[in-house]
């Protein structure tokens, strides 16, 4: 019975870590324009169809993981240039409200691009699973699992060691003393989008060959991404991660050992029961200072 | 009386279908028969309501260019109701009341037809519906017909090859989609009579993205074969996990997954997964003396040159449809709505892409179990399983 538990670990970890990839990028949008980019789940999904573009063009694997990213980067900049920053002095909500329409709007330029079908990559390395301890794991998780780990230190060193990052350190913290000490607010925000947009279509690259990706198929990872950022507290890069993974092993287990008709809900229980009983998350700041 | 019909629709009803009228013809005798639809066109359930769109849209207009049914010009109304039952409530209604159409093919979901049976009930317009589950027959209703076999039917023809087989212990892994459920529910009531018992009982969400735990759970179950009811992604991703968490055990898939999409969203897994399915499928494989054979082909042909894409046996799910109202209209000689109910119930001997169908009051599908042929997936591919 210990390979079964190992197994639901594992499968809710591998599902964790991309929760915790799309919810960075919920944080780092939150942290430049405290709005959720509710449009998130949409460049998981550009990602994973564009990768799959262009690998049927004939590029080899890496080039076309590479380039899909790039475009869901070229997406989300043209996004936030047109339709975030021309309103970008309206509250919050409007905000909010445009990223919805944005969403909407992708989706349906995806359904009529790519039409409905349902595609897959390739496996990067194979696809003969691994035995740990009597659970199997197939090798992308592997490369989920790396690619997220990866992502995180990037994102460290970024934030810490660059002046752009810091920049966006400060916006987060205060936004009119960054501009006050000569921080182009505008440039922070047009750069975050396109920061969460390459987060968000790396995991959707990551995870096409194992979950599929399809026209919709951001709209669930969205969600998911959303809740786990939720729990770990919005704007905290830590809680976000902490958040993505515990949202993950919730669910594995919970299917594995409750039902796994509940395995949805779950993560829409954990969002109720942190805006009831913890507003700012598990690792986000306390009362209403960010309000 | 046909005149004082029109005058009588075209006072109450709107002044687009009266200009729909003037433009198809000009004349009230030319007035063309009205073929309505509400299909899942977009949404979860697409690739059941895009091939059926195209598979009638494309038969009305080769209708048309061979002169029409009766004289008359077919005109295909139809709607997208994006597999929302609470939509195809809205456009059955429409369908009914605004456009007025002389019979109704179409309903791609169970749920998306379950909704507007009590308005197609209400209003008496003939109504063939695309989509899978026993209840839509089940009790027959006046004026509700089907082209697709039952998810019975499908439970029966696996259980009839896990009995040939002499596997008795079965675990079940379903979905949570409308598709899934009544599949799931049908399976058990009939088990007992293959002798088949159900030693563990999964469920997943429509979207979720790993079915491990699940698969893990029936790997400690003592279970001989897996039956999967569910349609979508749901089953690809159960197939990958299947192979990935080390079961070797029969696995079976529903008809619901009977298209090359899940054979290529599947890969290499899919290998030796066996599934109940249409004789469209497998048109090249079917003796030459199959009484289906020429009507599939045809189909299939047709499907494939036009549209550059595999043909699925939903689209011909729509063909069987067409062709049933459409030769239950002729047969009748006239859009009178009874007259054609009357028709239909009446069809005998039709071949069409799902089968043989011999309606009777009792019995408004029409298909056996011959309908089906066993499939296994080998070598990337469909086989026939003797």
């Amino acid at each position: 019975m210990s390979g079964a538990w190992l197994q639901f670990v594992a499968s809710g970890l591998t599902a964790g870590a991309i929760y915790a990839l799309v919810a960075l990028g919920f944080s780092i949008v939150f942290n430049a324009s405290h709005a959720i980019n509710f449009a998130q789940g949409e460049f998981v999904m550009i990602g994973g169809m564009s990768a799959v573009m262009l690998l049927a063009l004939g590029l080899p694997l890496p080039v076309a993981v590479l380039l899909a990213i790039a475009a869901a980067v070229l997406v989300a900049l043209v996004v936030e240039k047109v339709s975030i920053e021309p309103a970008r002095h309206a509250g919050t909500v409007t905000l909010i409200i445009i990223t919805i329409g944005v969403s909407l709007f992708l989706r349906g330029l995806a359904q009529l691009v790519w039409g409905k079908g349902v595609f897959r990559l390739p496996a990067f390395s194979g696809e003969q699973p691994i035995e740990i301890l009597g659970a199997t794991i197939v090798p992308q998780s592997l490369w989920v699992f790396g690619g997220a780990a990866a992502a995180v230190a990037a994102l460290s060193w970024f934030y810490g060691r660059t002046l752009l990052g810091k920049a966006m350190r400060a916006t987060s913290h205060n936004r009119i003393a960054a501009q006050l000490v000569g921080i182009d607010t505008r440039a922070v925000l047009f750069a975050s989008f396109g920061l969460a947009a390459g987060l968000g279509a790396l995991g959707g690259v990551l995870i096409a060959p194992i979950a599929f990706t399809s026209y919709d198929s951001g709209v669930m990872l969205g969600l998911k991404g959303f809740a786990a950022a939720m729990l770990g507290g919005l704007g905290s890069f830590t809680g976000a991660i902490a958040g993505g993974l515990a949202l993950g092993l919730l669910e594995g287990l919970g299917a594995g050992f409750l039902s796994s008709a509940y395995k949805d809900a779950i993560a829409f229980v954990v969002i109720l029961a942190v805006l009831f009983f913890l507003p700012g998350g598990l690792l986000g700041g306390r009362g209403s200072e960010r309000v | 009386m046909r005149f004082i019909e029109t005058f009588r629709m075209s006072w109450r009803c709107s002044a687009l279908a009266l200009a729909g009228a003037l433009i198809a013809g000009g004349a009230f005798a030319q007035e063309p028969i009205r073929i309505g639809a509400f299909l899942s066109v977009t949404g979860p359930a697409a690739f059941l309501g895009d091939p059926e769109q195209k598979t009638l849209e494309m038969y009305v207009e080769r209708i048309n260019a061979e002169g029409g049914v009766l004289g008359r010009k077919l005109q295909l109304v139809a709607y997208d109701d994006g597999g929302d039952a609470e939509k195809a409530r809205t456009f059955a209604k429409r369908l009914l009341e605004q456009d007025r159409v002389d019979a109704i093919v179409g309903g791609s979901t169970t749920g998306t037809t379950m909704a507007a049976v009590p308005l197609v009930e209400a209003a008496g317009t003939p109504f063939v519906s695309l989509a899978g589950a026993v209840v839509i027959i089940e009790p027959a209703k006046k004026w509700v017909f089907k082209t697709p076999h039952t998810d019975r039917m499908a439970c029966e023809k696996i259980f009839a090859d896990l009995q040939a087989r002499k596997l008795a212990k079965v675990a079940l892994i379903s979905g949570a989609g409308g598709f899934d459920k009544s599949m799931r529910g049908e399976c058990m009531k009939v088990a007992p009579k293959y002798g088949i018992e159900f030693v563990a009982d999964e469920t997943y969400g429509a979207s979720d993205t790993d079915m491990t735990a699940q698969l893990t759970k029936i790997k400690g179950s003592g279970a001989q074969a897996v039956l999967n009811a569910g349609f979508g992604q749901g089953p690809a991703i159960v197939t990958r996990n299947y192979r990935q968490v080390g079961l070797a055990l029969p696995l079976y898939q529903s008809h619901g997954v009977a298209s090359k999409e899940y054979v290529k969203l599947s890969g290499p897994a899919a290998e030796g997964v066996r599934l109940p399915a249409a004789a469209l499928l497998v048109s090249d494989l079917l003796a030459a003396g199959d009484p289906q054979k020429p009507v599939v082909t045809a189909y299939r042909k047709s499907y494939e040159d036009k549209f550059k894409s595999d043909v699925s046996t939903f689209g011909g799910h729509a063909y069987d449809g067409l062709m049933l109202a459409v030769g239950a209209i002729k047969a009748a000689g006239s859009t009178d709505k009874a007259k054609v109910r009357d028709a239909l119930e009446a069809t005998k001997g039709y071949v069409g892409t799902g089968g043989v169908v011999n309606m009777s009051a009792s019995d408004h599908m029409g298909l056996d179990l011959s309908a089906f042929r066993m499939l296994e997936v080998r070598n990337g591919d469909w086989t026939l399983v003797k």
